[in-house]
């Protein structure tokens, strides 16, 4: 940051281990290998006073302990940044912190459970293979599988039997009733036969089933955690900070989480504001196009309303907070995983309603198979095994992974590829896509503006007006800057208000600023008389040089091929945007997109795409702006970029990451591959089922065909799952 | 057979010092950074010394 004056305020992100030590929880960007995590280590823990200093690869964190007195917050982020990271600090949600909590408890329970299956099955393979075992020897292997099994699945049965009273409570029924019924009665069996010296005991078969459907359980916690993590991480990222004033003269910086309504802030050229309020003091332009999709500049002025999202372009504003940060950022946040947690799949609740069929249904054949035997002449004991196999043989075990199995592993393909899913169900829903509508500003282009004509400028002039612009905070010298890859900042620069920045290089004065300042009107009216769209900034040398860059806001890099590349998949590809109709036409020229429209209002976007839904189509909307969070809302499924509005990314199914579009594409195509796997999948559940259950009936089910049929159609509802990692290109 | 009588025990027993073992490296937070704990077993345990920093660092 610039002002030296300023001082950064971060101890509302300090915690107290003890009486001595301090701790502070960092999000760190760019930390993708052991090497960075290495560097920050050792950086971190050469800093005097500092306890520890340990990264989290997984979740690209880091957890600092220094000695309590000793050391400003701040000189972390410093160091971090001299190391080449970017740093902020990070409170966790609490819905992370459940989530955490869950993902270690169900591990806990797939631990016990492992445990008993493996020892159980020790036991279970001699009581099959020994034929020859006296009745003896085989009940005292009954009765320490059933010493092992009991205490084990009642532990690790947990988070089945809670889930299944839940619903039972709430007078429905899900998946995990008939697991309970079936893992109980399978038990409660085993034991009696036990006790009668009977050849079978089930307890192999209940803790098996019960070790499965944990992996599963325990695979799903993990993305749904990890997507949780890089949420929370981006919005620590997002560097949501303000400049308030503490009393008159004395400015700080301090985490959104500290600014309440009723503060006054400080905004700054170049900035982007954090908070929702009303300019008390100042005048400016206003960058509104992540609120509007408008990208020209709207005048501030003192009453004028300021949005968190808007970008300020040329003077210093004083904002009078209307909106605590609390009623932006992180309640939408908290809210957007509140929904995804919510929110379950589709198919998962088909699977939940195909066992709301299936329960009775089973419930029916096995007092059927009763009565049945019993009919024939059965003995009663006879009848009550048989149809308790029956039950057993049943239980939905390969239906509860046959979903959440594909849906980890396709969540966490698309995961890599840069995109992260809101809610459970978008996979199906982006499956069934055949309509695309795009926005255009932000969302087809970059957030970002860029430098259109860097190839017409000396590329040793181009890096001296980076370094020069480096010392600007107007958003275009920033773009001039970055595209420069300027890193070193020229000395004793002085910035005149409102025209530009001067300084002195090999005793010529430069200058970089608007054109009249720089005396170059005439070229830039030329660059603006092809180029309407463009801003234009000026750079001089001496009196003699006059350069002009031209900028503007860049299509995405893969833009075009990836919109060639749903367009050849048979999807429609649209795109309606709230600018103007030159900038539109330009871009969608550039993309090939022969249907669009310019200068639609929110209400027409959410009309057009009723009309498509109306026509009988499945419409994604991919969009960023605030303006886009109704149609986002009203489309089938919808996908913001990472760097959208918050309102919007809260509302989106899925997000995705980074300066490409083909995150896009990525999910259309997992999606598609995921949902063929997820009806593979209930198809070989369902078969599994209806072969099984015949030789139930019969009373040929031996213990050892219950296990090797249960974990069999597991095992391989898994391994077909594991074909979601690769998207199906065109199979 | 009588042997049976401990080595079955015997073998549980086996089990659960492995189950044990598993919750205490659960609790003691081994699983929460399974990317990281992969390369932290290659790194040298005492890194080399980067020259510069102030006060000669404490082990």
């Amino acid at each position: 940051m610039t002002a030296t004056l300023l001082t950064r305020d971060f101890s509302h992100y300090v915690k107290d281990v003890d009486a001595q030590i301090a701790h502070l929880d960092l999000a760190v960007e760019g930390v993708s290998c052991a090497g960075c995590m290495a560097k920050i280590e050792r950086g971190l823990s050469a800093m005097p006073d500092v306890t520890r200093a340990r990264v989290n690869l997984t979740d690209r964190r880091l957890a600092i302990e220094w000695k309590k007195g000793t050391l400003d917050p701040a000189q972390f982020i410093d160091r971090l940044a001299e190391l080449g990271y970017k740093a902020y600090p990070f409170e966790p949600v609490r819905a992370e912190l459940d989530e955490a909590d869950r993902s270690k408890f169900l591990l806990t329970c797939l631990g016990v459970a492992a445990f008993a299956s493996m020892n159980v099955m020790m036991l279970s393979v001699a009581v099959w293979a020994g034929s020859d075992m006296t009745q003896d020897t085989r009940d005292f292997f009954h009765w320490l599988s059933a010493l092992v099994v009991l205490p084990c699945a009642a532990y690790a049965g947990q988070p089945f039997f809670t889930s299944a009273f839940r619903a039972l409570r709430a007078r429905s029924v899900n998946m995990d009733v008939p697991i309970c019924i079936g893992v109980t009665l399978a038990l409660a069996m085993s034991l009696v036969e036990t006790v009668n010296h009977a050849e079978h005991a089930y307890f192999d078969a209940a803790i098996m089933l019960l070790t499965f459907l944990l992996a599963g359980r325990f695979l799903d916690q993990k993305m749904r955690q990890r997507t949780r993590a890089v949420a929370g991480n981006l919005a620590a990222l997002k560097a949501e900070t303000a400049t308030k004033f503490f009393g008159a003269d004395e400015i700080r910086e301090v985490p959104i989480a500290a600014v309440e309504p009723g503060d006054i802030v400080l905004l700054r050229p170049g900035q982007r504001c954090s908070v929702d309020g009303e300019v008390i003091e100042g005048r400016s332009e206003l960058d509104q196009s992540l609120i509007t999709g408008e990208t020209l500049h709207a005048q501030a002025e003192r009453g004028t309303q300021v949005y968190a999202g808007t970008l300020n372009i040329s003077g210093t504003l004083r904002v009078r907070v209307a909106a605590a940060a609390e009623g932006t950022l992180l309640s939408e946040i908290s809210r957007l995983l509140e929904n995804a947690l919510q929110a379950r799949s589709h198919y998962v609740r088909l699977a939940d309603r195909a066992s709301r069929l299936y329960a009775p249904l089973v419930h029916a054949a096995a007092l059927l198979t009763m009565l049945g035997w019993v009919a024939w002449g059965a003995s009663w004991h006879d009848a009550i095994v048989t149809a308790i196999a029956v039950l057993i043989i049943t239980c939905p075990c390969a239906l509860g992974l046959a979903i959440p199995a594909v849906q980890t592993v396709a969540a966490g393909a698309m995961f890599r590829s840069g995109v992260l899913l809101n809610s459970g169900d978008s996979i199906e829903r982006v499956a069934g896509v055949d309509t695309i509508v795009f926005d255009k500003t932000g969302t087809l282009t970059l957030p970002e503006l860029d430098v259109v004509n860097a190839g017409s400028v000396p590329a040793e002039v181009f890096n001296l007006a980076g370094r020069l612009a480096l010392a600007s905070h107007h958003p275009v010298a920033a773009a001039v800057a970055r595209a420069a890859g300027a890193k070193s900042p020229l000395a004793e620069v002085v910035e005149e208000p409102g025209q530009g920045v001067r300084g002195f290089v090999g005793g010529h004065e430069v200058k970089l600023g608007s054109p009249a300042y720089c005396h170059a009107e005439s070229l830039a009216n030329e660059i603006l008389s092809q180029d309407p769209e463009v801003s234009v900034v000026a750079f001089s040398r001496g009196s003699s040089e006059h350069y002009v860059f031209a900028v503007r806001q860049r299509l995405r890099p893969d833009a075009a091929s990836v919109i060639a590349a749903l367009q050849k998949q048979g999807i429609a590809v649209e795109m309606l945007s709230g600018d103007r109709e030159p900038a539109v036409r330009h871009a969608a020229d550039a993309l090939g997109i022969s249907v669009w429209r310019a200068g639609v209002k929110p209400a027409d976007k959410i009309a057009r795409i009723e009309e498509l839904k109306r026509q009988g189509r499945k419409v994604m909307m991919v969009g960023d702006g605030m303006n886009d969070a109704p149609s986002l809302a009203a489309a089938t499924v919808s996908m913001s970029p990472i760097s959208a509005a918050h309102l919007s990314q809260a509302t989106a199914d899925l997000v995705f990451l980074g300066n490409e579009l083909s995150p896009v594409l990525a999910a259309v195509d997992y999606s598609r591959k995921a949902m063929r796997l997820m009806r593979q999948n209930l198809g070989l559940a369902i078969g599994y089922n209806v072969l099984a259950v015949p030789i139930a009936i019969a009373g040929l089910t031996t213990p050892l065909i219950a296990a090797i049929a249960m974990s069999g159609s597991s095992v391989l509802v898994m391994l077909n799952a594991i074909r979601a990692r690769h998207a199906g290109q065109g199979d | 057979m009588e042997v049976m009588v401990f080595l079955v025990p015997l073998a549980l027993c086996l089990g659960l010092v492995g189950l044990v073992g598993f919750l205490w490296s659960l609790r003691s937070g081994q699983y929460e950074d399974l990317d990281g704990a992969a390369w932290r077993a290659i790194f040298d345990d005492d890194p080399p010394q980067a020259p510069a920093p102030v006060a000669p660092r404490k082990e």
